[in-house]
């Protein structure tokens, strides 16, 4: 099975956000970056299947934030082939990215294409659906794990519901699926073996056009929610907020 | 037909209609109440007549019905939707940030090259144009959208309107596919239902949930000792589920569990739009994390900036006293 596998990076959420001087974007030069999560899932779900069934991996990337350092780690979890596309500024929004993406993945004739099912900056587009478009491939999301179906040419996937309910549907390949979860964690991996990585793992840089996409709606005004007003605030010492939330649940009769 | 109909879908899962699809007729009714146009809310499933009756707060209920449309997949799924937004060319059309809408919504707007939105809480009219106010970024920053070109695809977050408490025309209409609906590359085999035997969340009184701030799996054991001297249960937002610390079944958010305790002990959970849908009818929140701006501190009764790897000992210790 040939897998290709879509990483992005995302501004890092334990940082504050900060609005830029139009008010209309977020200000990405003042934030940090870190591996969207729902890719770093994709990825390992592909490597489990690499390592469960036999598949190349290759991992596609727009160069921005700290990808090189993404990329590195990639190699090391066994990332076969690693293909970067430079990238002119900020990462655009996602009908362009998928654009690119598109142009980078087609050549690379993956039978699965495994995408993070979100990214927590995704306003006026989901990637992941917008990519399989793009490549005129079948798509479904909110995926928690990827078996090799019984027929050759097809996985079998579950689809999160609510509830704790999974959903079993086979999907024949080519497709893209958008992953929420991988069979297990996303691995560790040691320093060491990434630093071994950036010595013997090329990238591929791979230059696409950005395609001229005009926007199809206006982002008019961002800002960060106003403080809450329900919330109560407790402070003092661990030990002086733990005797007053003893004491509220006692006053409520949740606690004798 | 109107250019400013607004059509919702109303989804079903698993044989009863989805919360939402009542939240998504008040949001639609926004849009109508300024524009005119009538809410047609659209129902796939092999046989909707069972729901239209819950859907009379629309004008028009629209039911399509084929073995195909019996569970979900995305296939015929698309098809039918985008047959009836070419049949009644709304100004809008509204799908809820479910399992199934993070498929269909941005698919039908690649589809229909249109304008999209994601994470829609509320929507406005002004001069004409759609004012949709989105939360994003774990709901750490809040947009608002400009959307002028039709049909707009808004995917709007559960919970974030009210459900309609006037009725509609509620004109119940069945209609079949003009082709037949093909099953495509992507089939539904079986549900998979939770394992039996663990803890039912959705029936303790007192839920201690640890999110990504427990760190580490050994630290959910302060958790369950305090969850212990409560008399309640631990549960978990999606990343420790992830991680596998705690089974599916003790996960609460959109893709799990839908709880009401008396008490929600939060720890360590900021409070992303995904897990709050689960967990804020509960009857009193208590929230602790490092950053006072979490927005779990927006639904919480009481909030606390601490660690939770410190305040949890001290709440059990002071529970035990």
């Amino acid at each position: 099975m040939n897998i290709v596998v879509v990483i992005r990076q995302v501004p890092d959420l334990i940082e504050p956000l900060e609005v830029d001087s139009s008010g209309r974007s977020l200000d990405l030069g003042s934030a940090s970056f870190i591996v969207n999560e729902s890719d770093d899932h994709a990825l390992e779900q592909a490597i489990l299947l690499k390592e469960g069934h036999g598949a190349k991996v290759t991992v596609v990337a727009l160069d921005f934030g700290d990808v090189d350092n993404t990329l590195y780690a990639a190699a090391a979890k066994g990332a076969d082939q690693i293909v970067k596309l430079p990238l002119d500024g900020d990462p655009p929004p996602p009908a362009a990215a998928a654009a690119m993406l598109a142009e980078a993945i087609k050549p690379l004739g993956g039978d699965l294409v495994l995408v993070g099912v979100q990214a927590h900056d995704e306003l006026d587009g989901v990637l992941a659906p917008l990519l399989a478009s793009e490549l005129g491939l079948p798509y479904v999301g909110v995926i928690r794990g990827v078996k090799p179906g019984a027929d050759a040419g097809t996985v079998v996937v579950c689809k999160e519901f609510p509830g704790a309910v999974m959903a079993r549907l086979s999907v024949r390949l080519p497709a893209v699926l958008g992953i929420l979860g991988a069979e297990q964690a996303p691995r560790y991996v040691p320093v060491s073996r990434i630093r071994a990585a950036m010595k013997s793992t090329q990238f591929e840089e791979r230059s696409v056009a950005a395609p001229a996409v005009a926007p199809l709606v206006s982002i008019r005004r961002l800002y960060p929610p106003a403080p809450s007003a329900r919330a109560e605030m407790l402070a003092g010492s661990e030990s002086e907020v733990a005797a007053r939330i003893a004491a509220i649940l006692r006053e409520k009769g949740l606690v004798k | 037909m109107s250019v400013q109909d607004v059509l919702v879908v109303a989804e079903v899962q698993r044989d009863a209609l989805a919360d939402v699809a009542l939240e998504l007729i008040s949001a639609a009714r926004s849009i109508t109440a300024a524009t005119g146009g009538e809410v047609i809310a659209l129902v796939l499933s092999a046989d909707g007549a069972a729901y239209a009756g819950q859907l009379a707060a629309a004008d028009r209920v629209v039911l399509i019905n084929d073995p195909l449309l019996a569970a979900y997949a995305p296939g015929p799924y698309l098809a039918a939707i985008e047959e009836m937004v070419a049949a009644e060319k709304p100004r809008a059309v509204l799908i809820g940030a479910t399992s199934i809408g993070w498929d269909l919504a941005p698919m039908l707007a690649a589809r229909l090259k249109a304008p999209m939105v994601v994470g829609a809480t509320a929507i406005e009219v002004s001069d004409g144009e759609l004012i949709v106010t989105s939360s994003f970024c774990g709901a750490k920053m809040t947009a608002e959208v400009g959307v002028g070109g039709a049909p707009a695809v808004l995917m709007v977050l559960p919970g974030s309107f009210r459900p309609p408490v006037e009725s509609g025309k509620g004109l119940v209409e069945t209609r079949t596919p003009s082709r037949p609906l093909e099953a495509g590359a992507i089939r539904f085999e079986q549900f998979i239902l939770p394992q039996a035997g663990d803890v039912d969340i959705t029936q303790q009184d007192i839920l201690v949930a640890v999110g990504r701030g427990i760190q580490q799996k050994e630290n959910v054991e302060l958790a369950e000792q305090l969850a212990g001297v409560l008399g309640g249960a631990v549960c978990a937002s999606r990343p420790v589920i992830d991680q596998g610390w705690l089974p599916a079944t003790r996960q609460v958010g959109k893709s799990g569990m839908t709880v009401k305790p008396k008490l929600y002990l939060a720890l360590g959970i900021s409070g992303a739009p995904e897990h709050v849908e689960g967990m804020k009818n509960a009857d009193l929140i208590i929230a602790v994390n490092t950053d006072p701006k979490a927005p779990i501190f927006d639904v919480a009764d009481y909030g606390v900036v601490a660690d939770i790897l410190e305040l949890a000992p001290a709440l059990t210790e002071a529970i035990q006293r």
